[in-house]
């Protein structure tokens, strides 16, 4: 509160100098300070977690007194069991390891290929002129579109499998890449040209270092991105994999098989984000340096 | 331009040695999409001399000072310009990489081998108080300390010409006059010459050997200030130029 005790200068309109509407803030009476109750307060650690298992619950429930007949959906029980017999005669794993080279094979050449060509767009007039229309172009093309054309080429073997993933990968890497080089402070590039930096210099202090966290996003979302294709592409001739498990189980009612199926896809999608969340934080850590 | 000289020098500084010209500035004029920024400005500075340049928000001071550091690409330009090679900018903002750790900031850009390199950012590091940070990254740092690792940048290159465009304008008022002790100890002992591009009167004042009053993209006034250091502002010359500057930049405080 303001007040004008012992000056002369009362304003225009004066302040009440006692009895207004004080707000006393004391720690005495409460040991838990208050909560604005404008924002929400913060989740613990395993907040996130609450719709999960209400979800389960309830679809347990629901299957256990017949509501939700194991023909359309298995009980998460059932689930269970079954993913832990097939881990243990090996299917599981059989099927699990020629998606994971499937997929990852996909998401190394396409990680290399997306970021190269975001560098190479990003950092020269040629690149940028050659390079970022086609992306867009192709960005604008569900990848899944471009599998008719792809097994005229490639065949219905690996490589198809392979490129296609590469290709839709590719896109949230190059996007993200790009749009952070892009998007470098132009501070930086006059500091750059008052310290004579060299090109190479400029790129791997300045660019590179510049782009990284865009670069990081793209990753997250290539990392399920990669899964994403797979589901699809196991449907083509193919005796191995998750998606070709889940097809087959389809086809004889196992809905078990395909709860089991969607459990490890969902499964490998976080573990995927929380791995490349902890390299992110390794490789950017300085912006974490004060509190956050 | 009207040149005044300050009629009573003090007994006690040498007059400042003139002979070698660190920048020449001929009919130097810029422009952005036709509109007149620069307007002909001649102008020598001699080596070692600290200038500082003044003048109200638009008046083409900072204009002047991206001319000198080469940092004008999408300017129309005329007239000349002679600048040391080795010059180096000390901007508002701190400008330090966040991704790099304090001393690699300072070291940037020196080409010299690696080992060297540390060394002599480590050591100007330690001219500006700030050994033990090091290994810190910028984002820790506070506003003054990030200032003084961006001048620790500027002075590790030994520069012939400082150019510094409002350096301590973002910082706090006790931190400036800190950094103004700082600024003048170590250019006193780098002698490099200074452009000092400030809108504040007293910081001239108190740094300068010399100071310019922009107006309109001309220089209007030119004054050498011969007090010796360290200066008080409770000096009566002290107080006249003051009030001398405050009138060329148009607020009259003489009634």
């Amino acid at each position: 509160m303001v007040t004008f005790d012992g000056s002369t200068h009362q304003p225009a309109k004066a302040w009440p100098v006692v009895g207004c509407d004080i707000v006393r803030i004391s720690s005495s009476s409460a040991t838990k300070r208050r909560r604005s109750k404008l924002t929400p307060g913060r989740l613990g650690t395993g907040g996130a977690l609450f719709g999960p298992i209400c979800l389960l619950i309830i679809w347990e429930l629901a299957s256990q007194t017949g509501l939700l007949s194991p023909r359309l959906l298995a009980a998460p029980s059932t689930a269970l069991v079954t993913g832990w017999d097939m881990i243990l005669d090996g299917t599981l794993g059989k099927h699990f390891l020629a998606s994971a080279i499937r997929a990852y094979s996909g998401l190394a050449l396409g990680l290399v290929l997306g970021l190269l060509l975001a560098l190479i767009s990003g950092l020269t007039r040629i690149g940028e002129a050659s390079i970022d229309g086609i992306v867009q172009i192709k960005r604008a093309i569900p990848t899944l579109a471009l599998i008719p054309l792809a097994i005229l080429w490639l065949g219905i073997g690996e490589a198809l499998k392979i490129v296609i993933i590469t290709l839709s990968v590719m896109i949230p890497i190059y996007i993200n890449t790009h749009a952070s080089l892009k998007g470098i402070d132009m501070r930086f590039v006059e500091l750059a040209r008052t310290v004579k930096l060299s090109r190479k210099d400029f790129i791997r202090r300045v660019a590179l270092p510049g782009a990284m966290p865009g670069f990081f996003t793209g990753l997250r979302l290539a990392v399920t991105t990669c899964w994403t294709a797979l589901v699809v592409l196991e449907q083509i001739n193919t005796t191995q994999g998750i998606g070709y498990l889940m097809n087959r189980a389809r086809d004889y009612g196992q809905t078990d098989i395909i709860v089991v199926g969607l459990v490890v896809y969902a499964a490998l999608g976080l573990a995927s984000d929380g791995v490349v969340r902890l390299v992110e934080r390794r490789a950017l850590s300085y912006r974490r340096v004060i509190g956050s | 331009m009207s040149i005044v000289q300050f009629s009573r020098p003090l007994p006690s500084v040498p007059e400042p040695t003139r002979q070698l010209t660190a920048v020449r500035l001929e009919n130097l004029s810029r422009g952005f999409a036709g509109r007149v920024v620069l307007n002909g400005i001649s102008l020598d500075i001699a080596e070692g001399q600290f200038v500082a340049l003044i003048g109200r928000s638009g008046c083409g001071k900072s204009t002047l000072l991206r001319a000198l550091a080469d940092l004008d690409d999408d300017a129309e330009i005329g007239g000349d310009l002679i600048i040391p090679e080795n010059s180096s900018v000390l901007f508002q903002d701190a400008r330090l990489l966040p991704w790099e750790r304090v001393v690699d900031n300072v070291g940037i850009g020196l080409n010299l081998p690696e080992k060297e390199r540390r060394e002599r950012s480590l050591k100007a590091l330690r001219d500006v108080g700030l050994a033990e940070r090091g290994k810190a990254w910028p984002a820790t740092l506070s506003g003054g300390e990030a200032q003084r690792v961006a001048l620790a940048r500027s002075l590790v290159r030994k520069p012939a010409l400082l150019l510094a465009d409002e350096p301590f304008g973002a910082l706090d008022a006790l931190t400036r006059l800190r950094m103004h002790d700082l600024l003048f100890t170590l250019v006193r002992e780098h002698r490099p010459t200074v452009l000092l591009v400030t809108h504040d009167v007293e910081e001239a004042l108190v740094l300068a050997d010399r100071v310019l009053v922009m107006e309109e993209g001309r220089i209007t006034h030119d004054i050498d200030v011969k007090l010796s250091h360290p200066r008080r502002k409770s000096d009566p010359i002290f107080e006249d130029m003051r009030h001398e500057l405050l009138k060329a930049l148009g607020v009259d405080q003489s009634v």
